[in-house]
């Protein structure tokens, strides 16, 4: 999976509070395949209050069918909100874990990237490093497109999660379906 | 007070009001069969899953409350999807209760095991495996509730052997619903509502839409205050149909791929659409960027999904069609004291489309007495020898639009088809349900003789719960429709819809089936045969009337095509082209 955001204009981010039960989940996907749209990335958690989860679904749509589908969505008994976020005006991130080769000879090197990019090293072994990256999905996608160089062994991220942005958030940016 | 799982599912359907479910017991549900023996709720033994299914929309169609179907896991689970398909489409009130294998069970490819909630997501509202008896109560009354508001639609519960067999305590019945993500707003806005009084007072050649959601909001009466008060005329489509009478002066009868020439022409040439709980179906629209291109757009349903899905409203209301026309009303009256402006000329140009462009057909005179047979003939003898209170349930096909347009529907809830879904098979299941509902009511079903193949045995059903039904057979020996679609777009050369006039002899299966039955191939007997079956009163009767092959129903818009192609009649003179 190329990390690059392709276009990044088709790509929309929904953060959905759904009760927390069985099927809820299967139920959200099930509107985005049964149109043919792929989910980009999406991270599922519960909420403070245990009743409720949070999805965040970052979505590869146009913004047209990107209503419909979110009316839609809300129809679903379990869905209680849905809060379409402008990329430009929220808060993301992301953590990534990558096992990237780093012989003795390109070690130092992998390591001073790591330190540039505010990352931690968790595991090391004779050919490779274990490295965790918090941040902004860009960083990550910058970091990772570094760390190609070396050679990736393995690369899990988690899907972002969001919040909008707090003072300079205009209400008429978030919308809220209802 | 304690129960088992079943006991408790049963008490809540009474607690619910269930007059009636209709079902077939198997293995997993067999421990919800056994309490029925003691309910006072009245349990119908289909013969097919799917007949369970259709007879619960019937009776939903007919009566406004829900339908209950009770049938097992598996195969009986999946025998009930295109019900629940169907009656999610057409928006019908329903609650499917299937049985499920053990809770201990589930996802081992046990025997009769289906993930029936799986497989009924996407056609429901909304479907619940449950699994702890203690839920039982709750879920079934969010069920009923889920149903039965907002845009009303199939629910499903699935219930695992165990969790019937299981005990539970009887607490109290649930006082409250609480369902934090799913709260329909009934209420239109006030401001859109003044927009929409604005618009129409602005308006010169207005026509209102009416789509189904007018007969689910009960809303027949709100919508004739709106029209007679605005004189504005009125299309009712084919899920719509009585939902305004078709006697009366303002009703343009049907749009549509098969609609009436002055239906489909005067929204071509409105400059105001009031949708009323009508989606834009594309077999209402034709291709879309041709539809009503001069029209502004009210669009008023409770499915916020549905406002701009199809087309872009210019004053988009949510709500339940009732309340929001009867606040329409006022602010229509509120509005310059409820002036409207001069539509003569729009209501002038509309009597000439109805004069030029009336429906027709090649009646039979007198003298031919014993020539072909007229589907639309039998039609019109049928609709004039009933009471005009009488329920019309109808299948799938061509018999369907001939009955939506020569029949007149002056009652709300008198007509009962599958429109979105268009099931074939639906008509004798659903005139069963419809019965059941309203035994007062004489119900007819109108029946191909495709679609009659499919779920004729339920006859069985009517005979053995003496349920008198009528059934019309239009016996025209092909799968009509799609004969006519090879006939007209496809040269002539006719694939796989030939079925034969007397391969079944339906005559004999229906009187094997416990029903009366009649046979009629020439127009001087229509009459006094439908006479005859209008005085069975104490079993189903069947007519097999043996139509015409080579009718075709006319007009129509060809798929694809925009409504300005409707072409009205078979003789090439007779083509319009606008
Ligand atoms: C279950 C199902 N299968 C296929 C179709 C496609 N279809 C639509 S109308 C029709 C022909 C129906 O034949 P018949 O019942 O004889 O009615 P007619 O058109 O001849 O009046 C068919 C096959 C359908 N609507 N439903
Ligand atoms: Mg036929």
């Amino acid at each position: 999976m190329s990390a690059l955001v392709g276009s990044a204009n088709r790509h929309h981010t929904l953060v959905v509070l759904v009760e927390n039960k069985a099927g809820v989940l299967a139920r959200v996907a099930g509107l985005f395949a049964r149109r043919g749209f792929n989910i980009y990335s999406l991270a599922v958690a519960p909420t403070d209050d245990e009743r409720f989860s949070r999805l965040t679904v970052v979505v590869d749509v146009e913004s047209a069918p990107l209503e419909q589908i979110t009316k839609q969505l809300f129809k679903l008994i379990n869905v209680v909100k849905i809060t379409e976020l402008d990329q430009a005006e929220s808060v993301e991130r992301e953590l990534m874990l990558m096992t990237v080769r780093a012989d003795a000879g390109r070690r130092s090197e992998v390591i001073e990237l790591v330190n540039v990019f505010g990352g931690k090293i968790v595991d090391v072994g004779h050919e490779a490093l274990t490295i965790t990256l918090a941040g902004k999905p860009r960083n990550l996608d910058d970091f990772e497109e570094l760390m190609r160089a070396f050679g990736i062994v393995e690369l899990q991220r988690t899907g972002r999660v969001a919040l909008p942005q707090l003072d300079r958030r205009a209400p008429a940016q978030i919308r809220k379906v209802s | 007070m304690r129960l088992t799982g079943a006991q408790a599912l049963i008490k809540s359907l009474e607690m619910e009001g269930v007059e009636v479910m209709f079902g077939l017991p198997g293995g997993a549900i067999l421990p919800a069969y056994d309490p029925i023996i003691d309910s006072p709720i009245r349990h119908i033994l289909v013969r097919h899953e799917q007949g369970a299914g259709h007879m619960a929309e019937g009776y939903a169609h007919a009566t406004g409350r829900p339908g209950v179907a009770l049938v097992t896991s598996g195969p009986a689970a999946t025998n009930i999807v295109t019900p629940l398909c169907d009656a999610y489409m057409d928006s019908v009130p329903m609650v499917a209760i299937t049985g499920q294998v053990p809770s201990t069970a589930i996802g081992t490819d046990a025997f009769q095991e289906c993930d029936t909630v799986g497989i009924t997501r996407s056609v429901t509202k909304h479907n619940e495996l449950v699994m702890d008896a203690q839920d039982i109560p709750r879920i079934i009354r969010e069920a009923f509730h889920i149903a039965t508001t907002g845009r009303p639609g199939p629910v499903l519960v699935d219930l695992p052997k165990d969790v019937l067999q299981a005990t539970m305590e009887w607490h109290e019945w649930p006082p409250a619903i609480d369902l934090p993500g799913y709260k329909p707003n009934t209420k239109g806005h006030p401001r859109m509502i003044k927009e929409a009084a604005k618009l129409i007072a602005e308006s010169r050649r207005p026509v209102i839409y009416a789509g189904g959601g007018i007969l689910k909001a009960r809303a027949a009466e709100a919508l004739r205050q709106l029209a007679e008060m605005t004189g504005i005329p009125v299309v009712t489509t084919l899920m719509a149909r009585g939902a305004f009478p078709d006697r009366h002066e303002l009703c343009l009868g049907m749009p549509g791929m098969h609609g009436n020439y002055t239906a489909v022409t005067s929204m071509q040439k409105a400059d105001l659409l009031i949708a009323l709980g009508s989606r834009f179906d594309d077999r209402v629209t034709g291709k879309v960027g041709g539809f009503a291109p001069e029209a502004k757009i009210i669009h008023v349903d409770i499915d916020p999904a549905e406002l701009g899905k199809v087309r872009r409203p210019d004053v988009p209301i949510v709500g339940d069609c009732r309340q929001v026309i009867e606040e329409l009303v006022k602010a229509v009256a509120a509005l310059d004291e409820g002036a409207q402006p001069d539509r003569s000329a729009w209501m002038a140009q509309i009597r000439q489309w109805q004069k030029d462009f009336p429906l027709q057909y090649d009646r039979p005179s007198p003298d031919q007495a014993d020539g072909p047979l007229k589907p639309q003939y039998v039609l019109e003898c049928l609709r004039d020898s009933t009471p005009d209170d009488c329920i019309l349930a109808s299948g799938v096909g061509q018999h369907q639009m001939w009955a939506s347009q020569y029949w007149q529907f002056d009652h709300p809830y008198t007509w009962i088809n599958s429109g979105g879904l268009g099931t074939m098979g639906f008509s004798v299941p659903a005139a069963i349900g419809a019965k059941v509902g309203r035994p007062d009511r004489m119900v007819w079903a109108v029946d191909g003789d495709g679609c009659f193949q499919m779920t004729a045995q339920e006859l069985v059903t009517a005979s053995a719960e003496r349920i008198p039904i009528k059934v019309a057979i239009l016996n025209n020996a092909y799968l009509g429709m799609v004969r006519q679609w090879q006939e007209m777009f496809y040269d002539e050369r006719y694939s796989e819809v030939y079925l034969s006039p007397d391969l079944p002899d339906y005559v004999k299966w229906s009187e094997a089936m416990g029903c009366v039955a009649f046979r009629v191939e020439h127009p001087d007997e229509v009459q006094a045969t439908i006479d005859k079956a209008n005085e069975v009163d104490d079993r189903p009767v069947v007519i097999e009337f043996r139509t015409d092959s080579s009718e075709k129903v006319f007009p129509m818009v060809p798929a694809g095509l925009s409504n300005d192609d409707i072409v009205v009649g078979p003789t090439p003179g007779r083509e319009v082209r606008q």
